[in-house]
């Protein structure tokens, strides 16, 4: 398929390497963020870090979905089930820590929790079983709330419910930046998110915070060309947003898309695990769809949940202020196994990349 | 298992009422929602959790390739001036 088909040449690798060691300060440190599970993924996986200068770090940000999710809904979706619902969710979230006990502690205690691939699947099963209660718990950024939209308009069947937990991703960026001691000098923003939310939505990085952004994609290649962009951008002095990602993200994005998310929810604060409650972070359902609202309709409502074992860091992992490495847990009390917290569990977990996938 | 932030690109090989018969390069059919997107057949698509979030452009795809050799030569040609 063509997206591969010379994003991963190794002779252009090559020379985008020497690109950005000649644009690359001399010995400033400078620091860029991403904040995509799947940027982690490519960046660990073909070992990029080793390729560029040392001076240059690449830091993950709250990019994992199920890493943000926080305990008290997931407290939520427990609770829902022990109430005889049948919780359909993505099979990432099964293993994630709560105050208690994981979905996956739920279901070997007898509660009807079932891994779906998509809220259609849930939509289906409900249709299936018209005599059971059935909550599609609906984790994801901008990339996976569409589709719950679509599924809340089109007028689910009255045995379906929905605990929304979407977040999204501009805000988390901001509170970034509000992190004093971060420093971060420039952004890879996530590419999958942008086809949904278009360019537009960062123009205030650089504008506002003279913050130099680059929309990229997947493929080693594109987080490559993504850093020299920004690289060039700093040498420069000049902040701007740009798109490696033309194959798949315009400045508009996906208008359909925006528009069944602005039919659907209203934007709200939301708790991100770890990291408190963010302003305007969260969608939840508009009160026309309130009969949908599997927190209403079961009368569920968790306040606060324990977001972090004893011991975990994952609250400073998901802003890039630690390396995986440097929580003594690491690879020792915590494993892909027998993981302590969400960014051991979840696939696109920082922590879980670097125990899969670092070389 | 499914990445959360990750979509895949699928070729579209029918469609019908909002739905789609995929194929992701595995040579099976499978079918997605495409209320999102406005796909004919052969397009390539990117799918997230079973919806289509957009569609792929094959023209900007290898105009991505021929700005990044441009980049780099050119740049590589001020050099050696
Ligand atoms: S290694 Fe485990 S305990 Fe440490 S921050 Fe990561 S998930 Fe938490």
């Amino acid at each position: 398929m063509f997206e591969h088909l010379k994003f991963r040449d190794p002779v252009l690798a090559k020379r985008i390497v020497e690109k950005i060691r000649e644009v690359a300060p001399k010995s400033d440190v400078v620091k860029i963020c991403h904040v995509c599970g799947t940027h982690e993924w490519t960046i660990t996986h073909f070992g990029l870090r080793s390729l560029l200068p040392s001076n240059v770090e690449v830091i993950a940000g709250p990019g994992c979905p199920v890493c943000v999710t926080p305990a008290s809904e997931i407290d939520e979706a427990v609770q829902l089930a022990q109430k005889g619902v049948a919780v359909t969710c993505f099979g990432d979230v099964l293993r994630v820590p709560s105050s208690e006990k994981s979905l996956l502690d739920a279901k070997a205690e007898g509660a009807d929790i079932r891994v779906v691939y998509s809220v259609s699947d849930a939509v289906k099963m409900a249709e299936k079983e018209p005599a059971k209660e059935f909550a599609f718990f609906a984790i994801g950024f901008e990339t996976t709330a569409p589709s719950t939209a679509i599924e809340v308009l089109k007028k689910p069947p009255k045995n379906l419910s929905f605990l929304v937990s979407h977040r999204l991703i501009p805000p988390a960026m901001e509170l970034l930046l509000g992190i004093g001691d971060l420093h971060i000098d420039g952004f890879i923003a996530p590419g999958h998110v942008s086809t949904v939310i278009g360019l537009k939505a960062y123009e205030i990085f650089p504008k506002a915070y003279r913050m130099p952004t680059v929309v990229a994609g997947f493929e080693p290649l594109d987080v490559l060309f993504a850093v020299y962009m920004i690289l060039k951008q700093l040498k420069e002095g000049v902040a701007r947003l740009e798109n490696e990602y033309v194959r798949a993200v315009n400045w508009e994005g996906n208008i359909k898309a925006q528009e069944v998310m602005q039919q659907a929810f209203e934007v709200v604060d939301g708790e991100w695990r770890g990291l408190g409650r963010l302003p305007s972070s969260a969608f939840k359902l508009k009160t026309q769809y309130v009969n949908f609202d599997a927190c209403e309709k079961f009368g569920v409502h968790v306040k606060h949940g324990r977001d972090l074992l004893p011991g975990c860091q994952c609250h400073l992992v998901m802003i890039g202020k630690i390396k995986p490495t440097e929580c003594p847990l690491f690879m020792k009390a915590c494993t892909p196994q027998k993981p302590k917290g969400a960014c051991m569990v979840s696939i696109e977990g920082t922590c879980r990349i670097w125990a899969k996938e670092a070389k | 298992m499914m990445a959360m932030c990750l979509a895949i690109p699928a070729k579209v090989m029918k469609v019908q009422d909002g739905k789609a018969q995929v194929d992701f390069g595995e040579g099976v059919l499978r079918e997605v929602d495409v209320t999102l997107v406005n796909v004919k057949v052969g397009d390539y698509i990117l799918v997230h959790a079973g919806y289509a979030i957009q569609v792929l452009s094959r023209e900007e795809a290898e105009e991505t390739l021929r700005l990044w050799s441009e980049i780099l030569e050119a740049e590589n040609q001020l050099k050696t001036k």
